[in-house]
């Protein structure tokens, strides 16, 4: 006998998820009275439909989001209610203002990209896809602004997160951000707000950003990055699915193989050289949690990148008939793992803190541990550095950036990446239009006079972007007392004289640096310098650079 | 467990004060009121630009030397592309409550009207209009709406792109929601057709006016036009006319009490766009150095797409005559549509 339950009473033949999909895809049509504007250039073609993977409609997307930020919002309170901020680790946070600054922006340029690829190609399948992408990413943008602002209103030094947007404009760093945003919204729209955006960063890299990060959060007592970003990355199969469905009809013709094996390149390097630039230091030097057990970024690499990413998602590309560069995955993983490239970033923005917008202090003893115990060799190479960085944090002393006691050579800036050229022996120099530019690595320079080009392997690129703009952040203030660029920069505390960023974690005014203490130290363009040296002693400049240089032993 | 990094052992607000430990608020922009709201601090200054702190300017171009937004999107000129705030103070948290209690209450009213066997109740009349008339009309909204999500990319703020970002969103939620609405009653009505619809917004000459406007929408390059042709001319001239003056008021006299309910959410939804919208475009036509030529250009947009707007709303005549009850005269919604649009535009100084 079957037992009679409410659900057999209530329930009503419904159309299936299938059919609902079919239909809504069906809500597009061909316009006869005026074409549609295609105002975002491509060179590529595509004749396919792309397929919805995900077959999910805005009846029930708008319902489950919503469930989703009380979830978040009510993590917020809780966090709140237990006192989260007693126990949270100033170190971390203070990261937080550079992350925080940076990443809603490329969140809201995704947002916008969905505008460029909505029309690119032929059908509506894909529309409710791009749609749902389009609002989450308006969701990611303002609900990373709001974590920023409750950071603000509960942490103990709001100063840097007050002038956030400001800062974003402004800042040496945050210019690294604005690369990898900008690259989401302009120039070829398949290269941009697919292959840069969908394909890459978001298939790859958001699992170091937005899975990764959020772990090491919880490690220093922030409850509140975890609750958001998992919530935020749950969104991202979604756009994942989007950018896959793309990529497979784009593969369906020939004559887009050229370009897409272009961009795969292009695309997997920069995200790499910006993002475990970024996210790697905020991982390895932004935590006080030394647990050898857990993974170091390199692990977490391999897993996300290597065996998630390149195996399962880039390899099977090939058999497509696009060309893998599996050199290009072993060099950035032996950037990461044999060549410091982490740290190497790690300690730069250390060197530049008196143009920071937020805190750093120094690492100890038992980071020093940790850091050798993962990275073998590593004390060898930075252990000094980091203390020269814990005694010269005290006010009064020389700045670090222009100690010379220290040792530490400022660097060129790859005008590709916008990363500065850390691993000096890989540095690389060109011409682009007569002008000498400097690289970090060969692929920063194929990548901005190859494929940031009008022409590809002799096939006409004539949507392809440019790199633009004052792009060497230190031009700006070459020549200019480094008390004057703080101050135009605005990351000046409002009496007029703290600064916003401090080497050290100690929140009491008198162990905090003012103007006058960074006076009298000029900064300079290491590109306009280069360019103005002769033949010879460029040469001979460039050759210097590559041996790189020596810290000297802090006493 | 004390914080290890702090040097007073916490990091919560107060735990020790020093210069600017209580600096709790965004100090990048001016709020538009005395206090910046939470829309505010949410929005301004997330899209900079070189004007607003961006100092290294844009540093990817499109291959004409295009930055990613420049004032050259849209033909109107502002002194100030940064003094808009929209009215409805959207962001997402708002935007996701709003449309998730509209889907419910959509999906609860179908499901509660199918289970009482409402449809089989519908003027077969009506169902016929139902099938073509609003399955048409469907696509009108969703042609709108993919409009809007082009011209979110365009705009020179974050202000103004995610206004129209909203606006998109409405639009075809509302899309999806008839498509669905129409496909569930169709399962109760034997001899429904769900491709008639679209039919009739392809063949039917009475659409095809409608039709013509929203395409000119949608190949306008201007996002700018775009987001006025919509709102300013489309909305009261036709859009409304056929959402209130015809779906909402003859529904029930027809036995339909389900259709105002679905299509009762997009008058609440324009009247939020159309806020925004008016707000927009009040400040260009009264700005101190361009407001003339705006004035102009708006004036041009109103005769462009009045005239494509009204022979839409013309050729939708017809369709007041099909139901069996017609409570509601063709020529009163006009002459109502004609009043409103009056209003619209008296606010911004233009004129048909």
């Amino acid at each position: 006998m079957t037992s009679l339950t409410l659900n057999k009473i209530t329930s009503q033949r419904g159309i299936s998820v299938g059919e609902a999909t079919k239909k809504i895809a069906d809500l597009g049509w061909n316009p006869s009275y005026v074409q549609e504007a295609m105002t975002f250039p491509t060179d590529y073609k595509i004749n396919k439909t792309p397929r919805d993977p995900m077959k999910q409609v805005l009846r029930s997307y708008f319902p489950m989001q919503e469930e989703k930020d009380n979830r978040v919002y009510g993590a917020l309170d809780a966090a709140l209610r237990g006192d989260m901020f007693r126990n949270v680790e100033p170190r971390w946070v203070e990261w937080m203002k550079l992350f925080l600054a940076i990443i809603p922006f490329p969140e809201i340029s995704a947002a916008r990209s969905m505008a460029m690829v909505a029309r690119i190609a032929p059908g509506e399948e894909l529309r409710t896809g791009f749609t749902m992408q389009m609002i989450d990413e308006f969701r990611h943008s303002t609900i990373q602004m709001n974590l920023k602002k409750w950071y603000m209103e509960n942490y103990i030094d709001p100063a840097g997160f007050d002038i956030t947007e400001e800062a974003f404009g402004k800042c040496y760093a945050t210019t690294i951000g604005r690369q990898f945003a900008e690259g989401f919204i302009t120039g070829d729209t398949m290269t941009a707000a697919c292959m840069y955006l969908t394909v890459v960063a978001e298939t790859a890299f958001t699992n170091t950003l937005f899975v990764a990060m959020p772990s090491e959060a919880a490690r220093n007592g922030d409850y509140a990055l975890p609750t958001v970003f998992l919530s935020v990355q749950s969104d991202e199969s979604r756009h994942i699915g989007n950018g896959h469905s793309l990529l497979m009809a784009a593969l369906k013709e020939p004559e887009n193989h050229l370009l897409l094996e272009r961009d795969l390149r292009y695309a997997f390097w920069q995200n790499h050289a910006i993002v475990d630039a970024a996210i790697g230091t905020f991982i390895e030097y932004g935590t006080t949690n030394r647990d050898k057990n857990k993974e170091s970024y390199a692990e977490m690499w391999h897993r996300w990148i290597y065996e998630d990413y390149y195996r399962t998602y880039m390899l099977p590309l090939e058999k497509y008939g696009i060309k893998v560069h599996h050199d290009d995955v072993q060099a950035a993983w032996e950037r990461i793992t044999k060549k410091n490239y982490v740290h190497k970033v790690g300690q730069f923005f250390a060197v530049g803190w008196p143009v920071n917008f937020w805190r750093i202090e120094a690492q100890t003893d038992k980071d020093f541990e940790w850091f050798e115990h993962k990275y073998p060799g590593w004390y060898g190479e930075f252990g000094e550095f980091w203390k020269w960085y814990a005694k010269l944090s005290h006010k009064g002393e020389k700045v670090l950036l222009f100690n010379s006691d220290v040792g530490y050579v400022y660097p060129h800036r790859c005008w590709s990446c916008l990363v500065p050229c850390l691993i000096r022996e890989d540095m690389v120099v060109g011409e682009i239009d007569g002008q000498l530019h400097t690289f970090a690595h060969e692929l920063d320079k194929w990548t901005a006079t190859v494929a940031f080009a009008d022409e590809y392997e002799g096939r006409p690129t004539p949507a392809m972007g440019r790199f633009s703009g004052k792009r060497e952040w230190e031009t700006l203030y070459d020549g200019w007392d480094l008390a004057d660029a703080i101050k135009d920069q605005n990351f000046v505390r409002s009496d007029g004289k703290t600064l916003i960023p401090q080497p050290h974690m100690r929140f009491d005014d008198k162990e905090m640096w003012t103007l006058d203490d960074v006076r009298g130290n000029t900064l300079g363009s290491p590109l306009k310098a280069l360019r103005g040296m002769t033949p010879e002693a460029r040469a001979q400049h460039l050759a210097d650079y590559a041996k790189g240089f020596t810290i000297n032993p802090c006493n | 467990m004390p914080a290890i990094s702090s040097s007073v052992g916490s990091g919560a607000a107060g735990a020790a004060i020093f210069a600017d430990s209580d600096s709790r608020k965004y100090r990048y922009f001016d709020p538009k009121g005395q206090r910046a709201t939470h829309y505010e601090d949410m929005t301004v200054d997330v899209q900079p630009d070189p004007e607003r702190y961006l100092i290294q300017d844009w540093i990817i171009s499109f291959a004409d030397g295009k930055g990613a937004y420049v004032k050259q999107n849209t033909a109107a000129q502002s002194s100030n592309w940064h003094a808009f705030r929209a009215p409805d103070q959207e962001w997402e948290r708002t935007h996701y409550q709003r449309q998730s209690k509209i889907e419910t209450m959509v999906q609860s009213v179908i499901n509660n009207a199918r289970k009482s066997g409402a449809p089989k109740t519908f003027d077969k009349a009506w169902v016929k209009i139902l099938q073509t008339q609003l399955g048409a009309w469907k696509h009108a909204e969703f042609g709108l709406g993919t409009s809007l999500m082009q011209a979110q990319r365009y705009g020179y703020t974050q202000m103004i792109n995610n206004a129209t970002l909203t606006n998109s969103s409405y639009k075809l939620r509302l899309a999806q929601d008839i498509t669905l609405y129409l496909a569930e009653i169709g399962l109760d009505l034997p001899g429904w057709d769900d491709e008639l619809g679209k039919k009739s917004w392809l063949e039917d000459k009475n659409w095809q006016g409608t039709r013509e406007a929203v395409e000119t929408v949608m190949g306008a390059t201007d996002y700018l036009e775009q987001y006025f042709a919509i709102n300013i001319v489309f909305e009261p001239l036709v859009g409304e006319v056929f959402r209130s003056g015809f779906l909402m008021q003859i529904a029930a006299a027809n036995h339909d009490f389900i259709t105002p309910a679905v299509i009762s959410a997009a008058e609440a939804d324009y009247e939020r766009n159309l806020a925004n919208t008016i707000d927009l475009m009040h400040l260009l036509a009264n700005d101190e150095k361009h407001g003339a030529a705006n004035k102009k250009l708006f004036q041009g947009w109103v005769m462009k797409h009045g005239a494509l707007a009204d022979k839409a709303a013309t050729g939708l005549q017809p369709i007041w005559s099909m139901p069996h009850s017609k409570p509601v005269a063709f020529a009163d919604v006009r002459a109502k549509s004609e009043e409103r649009i009056g209003q619209i535009l008296g606010e911004l100084g233009l004129k048909r």
